[in-house]
């Protein structure tokens, strides 16, 4: 009968463990399902020539990025350096998907912060969007030989998430 | 007022087919919303069980954002297409994962979360009774009353049985 | 200058409260009377220093020092003065304060009503409470003060939050922070309890007014909640299985448990163990809410601005005190002594069950609210909880646990027959089911969830009136002679019953419509027809609002004017929609302005929401219940007696001083 009295105490305990443990989660981030899944098919108009469009199809063969950015969108302004940067190496092709933006907003926004981009993309009405769970700009997406999607960040690039994760991916991927 | 936004092309249709008339015409009754007042109940009857994802914990019915009404425009057609609801789950599962889903599946991992108030009442339950019988095990057997005592305690269970009885 | 005196107060209140938990419970522990005394100025010292703070800080908002960081993120000088002062708990910072300020309130409470309670226990009690506010205290002063200097001060405030300059925001958030501080008095008790050795039936029954009153206002606390979102977000729902509702509904459901639990052990003396542990658990909920809405841990609409830092303070300050409370309940839980013996079929284990119900429904929101969580942190996926997965598992656990609300009383102590019983309540059961089948036919709509609703609330009110009818019959003197605390329970009961007929008929019978409006047009919903006037622009004190017009007819009659408005906030640009609403005893009739669609047209959305009202009445009604319980003649002789015994005492300590 002594030992029961106890049981709440260890129940208790190991909610605080995972309490704990939450402190460390976002419970607001939602992972992909789509990893190791093929990548959606679209065809979309480039932004640079509309009459010209697009299919990631068009990629295999190829381990490459997608990155799904807005002009309106004020987080993406602080992974844009980075992502210029990335593209100079000449490592991983970063293909972008403008998400529900003004075709003229976007040519200006890239004008005047770099243009990263092999070809960007235009979903306008950000169908192509949802048929890659994208929920919030900036995401970016990690597309290998066979176009299927083995990674996804969500929110702003950082150094340490290219450095420590994203490249060692694409050397993996690329062997 | 949530759906409001998110119907805007069939009130374009609305405003278009009614013409740019500056001044209202006769006093009639007001016009649904909803291009298809049906779907849109069946509509906002699912969107109740999904999760606005870009919200603090709101459901795509209730929320206003940007991507809330993206979503229930697509519900929309996919409805008008004739899709079942079951495949417009699916669908959203399929790119969002069961995050979007404001009832859990039932699954290996959800087992304890579905099983888990039964189960709390079974062993709450059982855990009171075998309480309860250890107790009248436990305590001593009374001796039999004199018939003064049980006459006494006759009365005094009358009293009782109306409600809490004599006060300490 | 005033800031400073604020903080200052903080910090001497945090010396005062470490004091206050530290030399009475030894003083008690050492049976030194010169420290046991102690409990009670001590306790009025810290909370002396807590009120001048917080008068402090109600100064810096009313004056608009926004040289004061708080302030300035939370007011403005266009604000309204009630939401000036009301502000002062409409941020993390504040919202402590006010925690702190309620729980200095109830340990006051304790230490002017507790003359008739031996001097050891009423210090451990007070000790307590104080170890309670050095949490609190030393949170705010070290990860949350707010008075925080903002320097160079910043021109004008940053506003309050458009959705809270209501009136909701003055009495809510005070009501609800009085009830889950409010559980900390049973806590203190049982902790008191346990250290002493001296659990008993006695304990059980000075317990019991301070839970009854702390679980009164709790509940009053969260109707307003639920009245407040239910007018001003817009769409008229009330409950939404939000992580923050439930953090303050679970203490809510194991703090209805304990008063039953303590009815067992004061009236037969028996499940103390359980009893004590009710206590513990209900305030460890209230804790753990605190902790879920300000650490992050979970989304919801009423988190605070989260940090990692207060986090883990909060969890650190959580594991300690529910950990050091739950350690001591293992150690010192008294193995004998287990009361007076009742039979498996008696009033003792209808009030148990009645307590496994309710903990388990507790435990299930407490399942529900932590499972997404739980997943996360075991790397098993993110998955979603929601207002889906509680009302199919609320529900059904309510349902016999109305059932059991007419029985209960009913049944006798010690043993009762149920066969017995079931000849009694025959005739309650049956005019429940007349009504369950009638009722909703008469009203217009006949599903078997509104059927069984009325059923559950025929079945309380019935069983309610014939336990009353009974009892008065058998009372020498009748109603006037009746105690208090029998009413108030009889009256606490027909509450629940009048929230169920709100609950059922709202969502089983409401009606909306959802149209476009030019000037003239009129929609009909719910037999009542609605015509739209127009919208103009209004100024408002802080905001330009669009107002519009309705008005409302019954056949031909025109009942009323409705305005509902769509509000632009000067500072936040924030647009809210002020919905319009006019009630009366069986409906609402809701409107809401969506959006303009041109040509003086605009979106709107009516509902017809009947019943919706006695929700929040029948709370009121429980609330009042548990309050009348309170007057009760025995607690009012025990005050009277305080007098005395406080001479007495006098004497007493004169005596060994000299």
């Amino acid at each position: 009968m002594k030992a029961r009295t106890w049981i709440p105490l260890a129940v208790f305990g190991v909610l605080v463990a995972f309490l704990a443990a939450g402190l460390k989660l976002d419970p607001r981030e939602v992972p992909s399902p789509l990893i190791d899944k093929p990548a959606p098919l679209f065809s979309l108009p480039l932004l640079h020539d509309p009459t010209q469009a697009m299919s990631p199809g068009q990629l295999k063969g190829q381990v490459w990025m997608l990155n799904v950015w807005a002009s309106w969108c004020v987080s993406c302004r602080h992974e844009h350096p980075l992502l210029v940067q990335l593209s100079r190496t000449g490592q991983v092709p970063i293909y972008g998907l403008d998400y529900k933006d003004k075709v003229g907003d976007a040519l200006a926004w890239l004008e005047q912060f770099g243009n990263p981009y092999t070809q960007s993309l235009v979903d306008a009405d950000g169908r192509v969007g949802i048929d890659y769970g994208v929920y919030g700009v900036p995401e970016t997406y990690l597309i290998d030989k066979e176009g299927i999607i083995r990674y996804k960040h969500i929110g702003p690039l950082t150094p340490k998430v290219i450095e420590e994760t994203i490249l060692p991916r694409v050397r993996e991927l690329n062997a | 007022m949530k759906r409001f936004l998110a119907t805007a092309p069939a009130l374009l249709v609305l405003v278009a087919s009614l013409g740019a008339a500056a001044a209202p015409a006769v006093a009639r009754e007001a016009a649904p919303l909803a291009d298809d007042p049906v779907i849109e109940k069946r509509l906002m009857a699912l969107a109740e069980e999904l999760r606005c994802l870009v919200c603090q914990n709101q459901s795509l019915a209730d929320s206003h954002a940007d991507l809330a009404a993206d979503l229930r425009q697509e519900i929309r057609e996919m409805m008008q297409q004739g899709r079942s609801d079951k495949e417009i789950v699916d669908y959203l599962v399929a790119r969002y994962g069961d995050f979007v889903l404001y009832r859990p599946p039932f699954k290996a991992t959800t087992a304890l979360l579905w099983a888990g108030p039964a189960l709390l009442v079974v062993v709450g339950g059982s855990m009171l009774t075998v309480a309860l019988r250890r107790r009248r095990g436990a305590l001593a057997d009374d001796a039999p009353l004199s018939e003064e005592e049980q006459a006494r305690v006759k009365r005094l269970l009358e009293e009782e049985a109306d409600g809490e009885g004599p006060r300490a | 200058m005033i800031p400073e005196i604020g903080h200052l107060a903080l910090i001497i209140a945090l010396c005062l409260a470490l004091l206050q938990g530290v030399i009475p419970i030894w003083g008690a522990a050492r049976g030194n009377a010169v420290w046991t005394a102690a409990a009670r100025p001590l306790a009025l010292g810290q909370f002396t220093f807590v009120a001048l703070a917080f008068s402090c800080l109600v100064r810096s908002f009313v004056t608009d020092d926004f040289s004061v960081l708080y302030v300035a993120n939370h007011a403005n000088t266009a604000l309204p003065l009630q939401y000036k002062v009301a502000g002062v708990w409409g941020g993390h910072e504040g919202s402590l304060l006010l925690w702190v300020f309620m729980l200095g309130l109830w340990t006051v409470a304790v230490a002017a009503f507790s003359r008739h309670l031996p001097d050891e226990m009423v210090a451990r009690v007070i000790g307590v409470m104080g170890l309670i506010a050095v949490g609190f205290l030393s949170f705010m002063l070290f990860t949350s003060n707010p008075f925080e200097r903002l320097l160079p001060a910043a021109m004008e405030g940053a506003d309050l939050n458009p959705l809270l300059q209501d009136p909701g925001l003055v009495v809510h958030p005070p009501m609800l922070y009085m009830g889950y501080v409010g559980f900390s008095v049973a806590y203190a008790f049982s902790l008191a309890a346990l250290m002493s050795g001296r659990l008993d039936a006695t304990w059980a029954r000075w317990s019991r007014p301070w839970t009854t009153a702390a679980w009164g206002v709790l509940t009053l606390g969260i109707a307003l909640g639920s009245w407040w979102s239910y007018y001003e977000l817009g769409w008229g729902g009330w409950w939404f299985w939000d992580p923050v509702e439930n953090a303050s509904f679970m203490p809510w459901l194991v703090g209805t448990a304990l008063i039953h639990s303590l009815a067992v052990t004061e009236k037969r003396g028996g499940f103390k163990n359980w009893t004590v542990l009710l206590a513990i658990f209900a305030f460890s909920l209230s804790l753990l809410g605190t902790f879920l809405v300000r650490s992050g841990v979970l989304t919801s609409v009423h988190a605070f601005a989260t940090d990692p830092e207060r986090g883990v303070f909060i969890l650190g300050f959580l594991a300690v005190v529910v950990g050091s409370s739950l350690a001591l309940y293992a150690w010192r839980a008294p193995k004998v002594g287990l009361g007076g013996k009742f039979d498996l079929s008696s009033r003792e284990s209808l009030l148990l069950t009645n307590n496994v119900l309710l903990v388990a429904a507790a435990g299930s929101v407490l399942l529900g609210t932590l499972y997404p969580l739980l997943l996360d942190a075991l790397g098993l996926g993110k998955i979603s909880v929601g207002p889906p997965y509680f009302n199919s598992v609320f529900v059904p656990l309510m349902v016999p646990l109305v059932f059991l609300i007419g029985i209960g009383p009913f049944a006798r102590w010690k043993k009762t027959s149920f066969a017995e019983l079931a000849r009694r309540l025959k005739w309650a059961l049956g005019a429940g089911v007349v009504a369950a089948v009638v009722l909703p036919l008469v009203l217009g709509r006949w599903t078997p969830l509104i059927a069984l609703g009325i059923l559950m609330a025929a079945w309380v009110a019935v069983t309610v009136g014939q336990n009353l009818l009974t009892r008065v019959r058998a009372t020498p003197g009748g109603f006037g002679a009746v105690p208090n605390h029998y009413l108030g329970m009889e009256l606490a009961h027909l509450g629940v019953a009048v929230v169920i007929v709100g609950v059922t008929l709202v969502t089983g019978l409401e009606q909306e419509k959802d149209v476009r409006m030019d000037v003239g047009d009129t929609a009909t919903v719910g037999g009542y027809t609605f015509r739209f006037d127009g919208v103009t622009q209004v100024p408002g004190p802080n905001y330009e609002s669009r107002m519009g017009t309705l008005t409302v007819f019954k056949g031909d009659q025109a009942l009323r004017r409705l305005h509902p408005e769509k509000r632009i906030y000067r500072v936040q640009t924030m647009p809210m929609t002020e919905a319009a609403i006019t009630s009366n005893l069986v409906r609402d009739l809701y409107v809401s302005l969506g959006e303009p669609v041109g040509a003086g047209a605009w979106s709107v959305r009516i509902y017809y929401k009947p019943f919706v009202s006695w929700i929040w009445s029948g709370a009121a009604i429980m609330a009042l219940g548990g309050f009348l319980t309170l007057t009760d003649q025995r607690y009012r002789l025990l005050l009277g007696r305080r007098f005395r015994a406080r001479a007495r005492r006098g004497e007493a300590a004169g005596e060994a001083a000299r």
